[in-house]
């Protein structure tokens, strides 16, 4: 595991809007390793889907720019790297696939078009030979009839099966890495469940790294090997599935754990973290999260925490977890906690 | 045996709706889309009732459908032994003062050219409320009943976010005191943290105010939390009703068990055995003869393909709709399904 496909390093992307500049995406810094799958979870605004764009350079500009932070994609920074270079590397080392599967295909064209497009855009191949990795790819994504869906439009077909498509589509080229924003979100649970399958197997056989952004912890527990948690433009903790999920540091994770309704077991009130996610500042001082945090002290509104380690391999954006704060804080959170959770 | 002691509340009985499909140059029907199709269920006095479904299955027409803001085709629904879809306009808009709605979608649920005091104030308007003061001072009431403040009312939609305005949308159900609100996904277009607030708020309200609430929504987990008993749609028709606790520790219906185990689970450490399901949901507009099921069940005989198996009580009020267990013939593939649910 120790190869690592891509690392981001303090990656900050900003908007430039006619009411000012928004930072979006703050010193955000995630490795993802060869065949592992990375989550990244947090709610809406917090800056997920902004990094995966940034990943890719899709991100409009204007109004939006990378305004400083390297992004590695096996030692090459595409924070700098031409659009003419992106073209290369988009859809062949990196691919994407996007929350609804019904705006992501182009309507006027027919399944098998759009993926001989992509697939002889990057893979010196004969229509024809492009045509029967097409079918083949559309077999391995679990698509029936695949020779007849080939020559269909999108509109003929299903929103789980679009999303095969697309997952087809960006398998086709073998990528390193794969980047699925909210693969699932549009989609039933059942239907779900098939894709979810399906990347896992992807994943087991290819050797494909993912990173997978999402809002939902349930398919975080499922299918990621590590999860990096957002907040308002930040990452706040970082840790392994098992760790975050069961084990979570920093009190926005906790509270984000203990507010989702559990489908085993019973509790008798939800608990909820008080007020809503702010909207991005540039020059705030500060934690992001001390206006709703419970264990907020002074320092939390004074000064800007940093990533904390708190064991192998594991950070929290937190000042509980500040050495020279001494072990009274941790104490004094772990006790608080006990008394809520009892 | 609880529930036999509370007085129903809302009985519908073989509800269905179709809605034409218009085609060819005349625009002549040529076909129905059975949205809903034969759905009976009673809603008890205080309870809170919540209908899962994945989309498509029915389950906010069924909502609709009961205020009629969408007109049944057929069946019945008694509001308070009372027949309503019988009733003539005028007669409904009274009964509307005691069955609200609460929408998906706090975006597009409220007038952005409407302020707050204007937009919960107007239901209290029609339903009587005619000062002008005894109005400012109930939206103001109702603000804060919901978790806002007084000086909220003179706000636009657009100034509030995502959970605020949910809030809002609940503030004007309450307004003219109704007995039963049927909620239409209120939490699925809200972010988690977001959306245990308005269900703490929801949980909260009923019990002031001794409401009782449909709760339609897609998320079983949700539906878990709020509800007391939970029916489960596919197709337009309802294939497994009961207790919430039995439902989730038991489910019956071969569609149930796939559903519940196709849920992710936040918790890492519970190993689940994954029933999935092959394919799609067929099209409502041509839905499977026989069990509408059939074509994606694990479990399907011979007699699903042709009879479709009534919604019948299996135990104490635990509904099924399911030939695995109706027909003694089939007590054999019944024995093997518990025995299959016992390697989980």
């Amino acid at each position: 595991m120790s190869d690592i496909v891509l690392e981001i390093k303090d990656l900050s992307t900003h908007f430039f809007t006619d009411r000012g500049e928004v930072p979006a995406v703050e010193q955000v810094s995630i490795r993802v390793h060869k065949g592992e799958v990375v989550g990244i979870v947090g709610e809406s605004g917090c800056g997920k889907s902004v990094t995966s764009l940034s990943i890719m350079q899709l991100v409009p500009n204007p109004p939006g720019k990378i305004v400083s932070g390297e992004i590695n994609f096996k030692g090459e920074n595409l924070a700098l790297a031409t659009e003419k270079r992106m073209k290369k590397i988009r859809g062949n080392e990196i691919s994407m696939i996007f929350q609804e599967p019904m705006t992501s295909l182009n309507p006027l064209f027919t399944i098998g078009n759009q993926m001989i497009e992509a697939i002889r855009i990057h893979q010196k191949v004969s229509k024809k030979e492009a045509r029967e990795k097409s079918i083949e790819m559309l077999k391995i994504v679990g698509i029936p009839r695949a020779e007849a869906i080939i020559d269909e439009y999108p509109h003929q077909l299903s929103g789980g099966m679009r999303q095969r498509i697309m997952i087809a589509m960006s398998m086709s080229c073998d990528p390193e890495l794969l980047i699925a924003d909210e693969p699932t979100t549009a989609l039933d649970v059942t239907i779900q469940a098939q894709i979810l399958e399906l990347m896992r197997t992807l994943n087991h056989e290819k050797d494909t790294a993912i990173l997978f952004i999402t809002h939902d912890l349930g398919v975080v527990a499922d299918i990621c090997d590590r999860v990096v948690v957002m907040y308002s433009g930040q990452v706040v903790e970082e840790g392994t599935k098992r760790e975050v999920l069961k084990d979570p540091k920093h009190p926005y994770s906790k509270g984000l754990i203990r507010s989702i309704p559990k489908l085993h077991g019973r509790e008798e009130k939800l608990y909820s973290i008080p007020g809503t996610v702010p909207k991005p500042k540039m020059d705030r001082i500060g934690c992001r999260f001390a206006p709703r945090c419970e264990f907020a002290f002074e320092r939390c509104f004074e000064e800007n925490p940093q990533l904390y380690p708190t064991g192998e391999g594991r950070f929290s954006r937190c000042f509980l977890y500040d050495k020279s704060e001494g072990d009274k804080t941790i104490d004094a959170a772990t006790n608080k906690e006990a008394t809520i959770g009892g | 045996m609880q529930q036999q002691i509370k007085k129903p509340l809302l009985e519908v009985d073989g509800l269905k709706k179709y809605f034409p499909i218009k085609g060819g140059v005349f625009g002549r029907t040529v076909g129905e889309v059975k949205a809903v199709d034969g759905l009976s269920f009673t809603v008890y006095e205080g309870e809170i009732l919540g209908i899962v479904g994945e989309s498509g299955c029915g389950k906010s027409t069924t909502g609709k459908a009961i205020l009629r803001l969408i007109e049944p085709s057929e069946g019945s629904v008694k509001f308070e032994d009372e027949e309503i879809t019988s009733l003539g306009p005028v007669e409904m808009r009274k009964l509307r003062r005691d069955m609200q709605i609460i929408f998906q979608d706090p975006y597009a649920s409220l007038n952005p050219r409407h302020t707050v005091e204007k937009i919960i104030g107007e239901s209290l308007l029609i339903h009587g409320t005619t000062s002008k003061k005894e109005r400012k001072s109930r939206v103001k009431q109702l603000l804060e009943v919901v978790g806002l403040s007084a000086y909220h009312a003179s706000r636009y939609p657009h100034q509030f976010s995502g959970g605020q305005r949910q809030r809002i949308g609940i503030a004007r159900a309450l307004a003219n005191n109704p007995k039963l609100i049927i909620c239409d996904e209120p939490v699925s277009a809200l972010d988690v943290s977001v959306q245990a607030q308005v269900l703490n708020l929801m949980e909260e309200l009923r019990d002031a105010f001794n409401l009782t609430y449909v709760f339609i929504a897609h998320d079983l987990s949700v539906v878990k939390h709020i509800s007391d008993r939970v029916g489960v749609m596919y197709l337009g028709r309802m294939v497994e009703l009961t207790g919430k606790d039995e439902l989730y520790n038991h489910p019956k219906h071969p569609y149930t068990q796939a559903l519940l185990s196709a849920v992710p689970d936040p918790d890492p450490d519970i190993e689940k055995e994954r029933i999935i399901l092959k394919g799609d949901v067929p099209s409502p507009a041509d839905p499977p003869a026989g069990c509408t099921f059939h074509t994606r069940c694990p479990m399907a005989m011979d007699i699903c393909k042709q009879v479709k198996p009534e919604f019948l009580p299996i135990e104490d009020n635990h509904f099924v709709a399911c030939h695995l267990y109706h027909s003694e013939q089939q007590n054999i593939s019944n024995n093997n399904l518990v025995k299959e649910g016992e390697h989980e």
